[in-house]
């Protein structure tokens, strides 16, 4: 490890890429261009969001990587050896142990907590580009908070499908002013995104964006008065813990087309049934 | 009484060229103004500096807006120019793949207006977007079709809907009727003229076509190498045009 600077990145960059988060703590919501590195691994692998833990990491950090609410997908798993060969910090697959946690598509199920981090990965930041593909337009739209167009989003949507059918990237307004999109987590986790006790961070790398929600920020889901905002999930409870209120996916379990829900998120289920709760399908329950 | 809109020396050069020079006028509310010229003129240059998509190099568009009475929106700041321009104002571009948005519903194309403005309730939005696709005869049944699949004129029908819904003050239209067949162009202005009168638009309409003017301007702007050559009622320029050019304009020699 002693061929890169702590965490890769050298320190100029790091300078950078920080004052691009302090300046999205500053204006929540808002997405400050930063001039993104290429980085050891392709676009897809969510480089902004390995550029803005690089940035906020320290050697005392404890880091959680998690990619749809697991810990050990080929892509987390990459990420979290990443930090763990070029800033040698220590990781952990636990929520509440880790201070630092990059995530692709989930927001933890068990509450974060102050001092905690939460680092993004970012596809696409732009919130408006579906309907206005300028940048120059939607640049001016957030500077004059011009948002109908979101509506319009929204609006589509119901009359194609009868409601609200978005189902990840759900718009959010930031504390009364700026169009977030929060990334392509399920709107389930949208609640979470509102006064949450961490700081949340989002990197975008091939956009070359950041925007940040400090603590206890307002965040709220867009919707109409006679559609409003509901953050649905698949109405069961998990298959191994028993779980009634956590995000589940949906897996196959043989041949024969069986199928469970389960949590997403592998820690929060694992530590739920450590503790001794059980689900319809791991043998330990069967009522 | 006060002008709704107060045109003052508006100048628009492109580099040295002239796009319009000098144009002054007073528009007054339930008004329609016609603006007549041969290509080239300065029509479109003039009302894209009326209508803020252009910045005069000179002049004042002074409009009594509804809050604050007579202002010069050249010099207002752009946030509240763009709010005029989806509240009390409406702009009808002659392609209407301009002024719609292609790849949204009927129903949101006639919304957005209403949802910029702040209308948050998706039954109330809908309600009133299917009104107005009945009032510019488009049936109901294509309120969730994408302009894509409409004609020509029906495009341009929605183009006005989409305008209208919100209940502008003053519309600019550039060539509203250009590039339609013939009988589509004549249900068209029918359905303008009634709308003014329905609604007691004020207007200016931009148009090579002398029918357009007779059927729904009260007055009429003769422009010639960006200058007014001639302005009056539209009825005594039609039938009896004092400046040469008018005179050859409205002679059968200069009609298409
Ligand atoms: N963007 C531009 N750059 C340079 N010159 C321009 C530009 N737009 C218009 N002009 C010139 O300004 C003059 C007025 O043009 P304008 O488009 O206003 O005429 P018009 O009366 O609307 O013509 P038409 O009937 O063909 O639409 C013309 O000489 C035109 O060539
Ligand atoms: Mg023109
Ligand atoms: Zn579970």
């Amino acid at each position: 490890m002693s061929d890169y600077n702590f965490a890769y990145l050298d320190e100029q960059t790091k300078r950078m890429i920080r004052r691009a988060i302090l300046k999205g703590l500053a204006i929540p919501g808002y997405q400050v261009p930063f001039a993104s590195r290429e980085m050891p691994m392709p676009y897809g692998w969510g480089t902004g969001g390995v550029q803005v833990s690089a940035a906020v990491m320290t050697p005392d950090d404890r880091f959680k990587v998690i990619d749809q609410g697991a810990d050990d997908t080929t892509n987390a798993v990459s990420i979290r050896s990443f930090f763990e060969r070029t800033a040698g910090v220590a990781t952990t697959t636990k929520t509440s142990e880790a201070s630092v946690i990059q995530t692709r598509h989930r927001i933890p199920e068990e509450p974060l907590r102050e001092g905690q981090i939460l680092v993004y990965q970012v596809p696409i930041p732009e919130p408006l580009r579906f309907l206005e593909p300028r940048e120059s337009e939607t640049r001016k739209m957030h500077s004059l908070e011009e948002y109908g167009l979101m509506h319009v989003k929204l609006y589509e949507d119901i009359s194609r499908h009868g409601h609200i059918a978005t189902s990840y990237d759900y718009p959010v307004k930031v504390e009364g002013r700026y169009v977030m999109d929060p990334s392509p987590i399920p709107k389930f986790d949208n609640p979470k995104l509102g006064d949450m006790a961490a700081i949340q961070l989002f990197g975008a790398g091939r956009e070359q964006r950041i925007y940040a929600l400090p603590p206890y920020t307002q965040v709220v889901s867009l919707d109409f008065e006679d559609h409003p905002f509901e953050a649905s999930k698949p109405d069961h409870p998990c298959a191994l813990c028993g779980a009634e209120n956590s995000y589940l996916d949906e897996v196959i379990t043989d041949d024969a087309g069986g199928r469970m829900f389960v949590c997403s998120d592998t820690d929060f289920c694992e530590a739920r049934q450590a503790a001794g709760h059980t689900g319809t399908m791991n043998g330990k329950d069967a009522a | 009484m006060t002008p709704l809109l107060s045109v003052q020396g508006v100048t628009k050069f492109y580099g040295h060229h002239i796009g319009c020079k000098n144009v002054g006028f007073d528009l007054y509310p339930g008004e329609v103004m016609g603006i007549v010229g041969e290509s080239g003129s300065g029509k479109s240059t003039l009302l894209n500096c009326m209508a803020g998509h252009l910045t005069p190099d000179a002049g004042a568009v002074v409009f009594n807006t509804r809050s604050d009475g007579p202002r010069d929106t050249v010099t207002m700041s752009e946030p509240e120019r763009r709010m005029l321009s989806r509240t009390d104002w409406a702009f009808v571009h002659q392609h209407a793949r301009d002024g719609l948005r292609m790849g949204v519903s009927a129903g949101g194309n006639v919304g957005e207006r209403l949802m910029a403005v702040g209308d948050r309730h998706y039954g109330d939005i809908r309600g009133k977007a299917a009104d107005w696709l009945g009032r510019v005869e488009i049936d109901a049944g294509r309120i969730d079709d994408r302009p894509t699949t409409f004609s020509g004129g029906m495009q341009q029908r929605l183009q006005i809907a989409r305008n209208l819904v919100t209940g502008p003050r003053l519309v600019f239209m550039d060539e509203p009727t250009g590039g339609l067949d013939v009988s589509v162009q004549a249900r068209l202005l029918d359905l303008l003229r009634g709308l003014v009168r329905d609604m007691g638009l004020s207007a200016i309409i931009v148009t090579h076509d002398l029918a357009v003017v007779r059927l729904l301007a009260d007055r009429l702007m003769v422009m010639k190498d960006g200058h007014v050559v001639e302005a009056g009622l539209t009825d005594q320029v039609l039938d009896d045009p004092q400046h040469a050019y008018s005179q050859l304009l409205v002679s059968s020699v200069l009609q298409v």
